[in-house]
């Protein structure tokens, strides 16, 4: 199962240059000004500080996820970019606009998928995005957006007569309507069964191959490795990593473990032998993943030795990111890879 | 879109999600017209003295369930909706489109105008065919007419102000009622006040808009004189809900 993490869908597109740290430098790749910038922002709420000097950048184009447990900051971040809540401190660029003083000129650029939201429940799809799409100077045609999300079928049903699932993607349709540079998604599967994380997965990617640039917000590791170019890991109002998928956390040049289950009787090559733990397996680190497999594995062969349960692991994403937020939330890692189901 | 368009857009959607929610549009013209039946029958053969005039309770009636009515329509209806759609999230969605929040409210209050109107129509029929009421004519429907606007308006306003002590959607029909239930008691909506009624309770008829509405509907439907000073203290009401709705109105739900 942890090999999956190794060869799951994420390699969508090159990843963007490796940046650690606090700061990236995707943006000066072009001339472009980032679809975001934050520089050192604040938000306090009651004197706790719930955001504590946060610095992103993210280019055009780019499906940027943050990625963190509940109560992190992730919400009070994302509103803040949205131009719903004030902000105590820092510099804040939104497509070049400043949500605190330019949310009116900011509304008409970006499309919002809040976290719990709701609209009029006796309206259908199309005329709940027909009225959706009047709002906007440049909207998108309706019926292009009711495909895009997948409801062509439900298209003259009542929103009331819709399932959650379908609920969601009418969320995203109505967040496209104004045809978007830039698409807020706050926890956009939060609570759905696997089917229907899979369905919003798949419009999310469709978003992106419209070049639209996607700031997403998660608490699903495993939704951030399929969807984002990029991640931010946040917990207690920081960033703690940052890069892409495949090489947050320095995952990609962590040590390789090699684990097996060793018959009786047999000693492995040197350095790659070990106690068996409870469960019968040996658990070795090697430093150099490919001679020292080829070493064990010819072993084995010269030997006869049977290898069961044979395997070599990297840490997952999953493993990075408890490491990073360990000790900062208690219970609140969620490492159901399914998802709770609605 | 102009805003004024998107604006009378915004009406015709709320206008098709009212009528499409069978139990929201029975039930506001239904509850006039059923008290209208209720009280006739119960109290309907007594007289009603209104300063110097007498007149059949049935006919006092018609004024009295179409001031209901329309403080029904708008004050009720209003707080509740915003109340609920506050809670659910569709006021924090609007809040992030480029509607005007002034549009997307003001849609609701012609609305909410609009069912005040047909309801006052309904009650008024009804009223001729059944219970003797005058129809409003001439230069007394202009002035029954602008009370009803005026007053419709302001308990509009009163509505949108009261969403900001409503902490819930499950609240708000229990502070919506415990604000204006005893206040229509106390107005001589279902029952006439008498020689009788104590000085306290009249004072506070005075005070609160509801009896100065009532009066004003009643100058239509029964012939008292129209008096221009309940129109200003409806007003004044509806300016102060007015002020108080920009100054508390909240698109965000109340967690917690």
């Amino acid at each position: 199962m942890r090999l999956r993490h190794q060869l799951g869908p994420h390699e969508r597109k090159p990843p963007t240059e490796l940046a650690h740290g606090r700061r990236t430098a995707t943006s000066t790749e072009s001339d472009q000004p980032p679809a975001v910038k934050v520089r050192g922002l604040e938000k306090s709420y009651a004197g706790f500080p719930a955001v504590a000097g946060i610095d992103l950048t993210i280019s055009h184009g780019e499906i940027f996820a943050l990625l963190g447990p509940n109560g992190a900051g992730k919400t009070t971040t994302v509103e803040i970019l949205e131009g719903y809540r004030a902000r105590d401190g820092g510099e804040l660029t939104v497509l070049g606009y400043d949500p605190g003083h330019e949310r009116t000129e900011l509304k008409g650029h970006i499309g919002i998928v809040l976290q719990s939201t709701a609209v009029e429940q006796y309206l259908t799809v199309a005329e709940t995005l027909t009225m959706y799409a009047q709002m906007y100077p440049h909207p998108r045609p309706v019926d292009e957006v009711i495909g895009l999300v997948g409801l062509a079928d439900k298209r003259d049903a009542r929103v009331i007569q819709l399932s959650g699932g379908m609920q969601r993607r009418l969320d995203m349709a109505i967040a496209l309507t104004g045809d978007p540079q830039l698409l807020f998604l706050d926890e956009p599967t939060t609570g759905f069964d696997p089917s229907a994380r899979h369905e919003a997965w798949d419009v999310i990617r469709d978003l992106a191959a419209l070049g639209k640039t996607v700031f997403l917000t998660t608490h699903y590791m495993d939704e951030a490795q399929y969807l984002a170019d990029r991640v931010a890991v946040i917990a207690e109002g920081r960033i703690v990593a940052e890069g892409p998928p495949s090489t947050l956390g320095h995952r990609d040049r962590s040590t390789a473990r090699v684990r097996y289950r060793q018959p009786a009787g047999t000693t492995p090559p040197l350095g790659l032998g070990a106690p068996p733990g409870p469960d019968g397996f040996v658990e070795v680190a090697v430093d150099d993943a490919v001679t020292d497999v080829h070493r064990l594995l010819h072993w084995a062969v010269e030997e006869g030795v049977e290898l069961e349960g044979f395997e070599v692991k990297r840490p997952s994403l999953e493993d990075v990111y408890l490491s990073l937020t360990d000790h900062r939330s208690g219970e609140q890692h969620d490492s159901d890879a399914t998802g709770r189901s609605s | 879109m102009t805003t004024t368009a998107l604006t009378f857009s915004q009406v015709r959607y709320v206008n098709k999600a009212f009528w499409r929610n069978p139990s929201r549009a029975f039930f506001t013209f239904a509850f006039p017209l059923m008290f209208l039946v209720i009280f006739t029958s119960l109290l309907g053969n007594g007289t009603v003295h209104i300063g110097l005039m007498s007149v059949k309770a049935s006919t006092y009636y018609v004024a009295a369930m179409a001031s209901f009515g329309v403080i029904t329509a708008c004050y009720s209806n209003i707080a509740m909706t915003m109340a609920f759609q506050r809670d659910t999230g569709v006021l924090k969605r609007i809040d992030g489109s480029p509607l005007p929040s002034g549009s997307f409210l003001g849609s609701r209050v012609i609305h909410a105008l609009f069912v005040a109107v047909l309801l006052v129509v309904i009650t008024a029929a009804f009223g001729w065919a059944f219970y003797g009421a005058e129809i409003p004519r001439g230069i007394l429907l202009v002035r029954f007419l602008v009370m009803l606007v005026v007053g419709a308006a302001a308990f509009c306003a009163l509505g949108l102000a009261v969403t900001a002590v409503i902490p819930n959607a499950d609240a708000a029909p229990a502070i919506v009622n415990a604000s204006i239930l005893p206040l229509l008691f106390l107005s001589g909506i279902f029952i006439p006040f008498g020689n009788n009624t104590p000085t306290w309770i009249v004072w506070i008829a005075r005070i609160f808009p509801v009896r100065h509405f009532a009066a004003g509907m009643q100058a239509g439907f029964i012939g008292t004189p129209f008096d221009w000073t309940d129109v200003i203290v409806v007003a004044a009401w509806g300016l102060a809900g007015l002020v108080l709705a920009i100054r508390f109105f909240s698109w965000e739900p109340r967690s917690g």
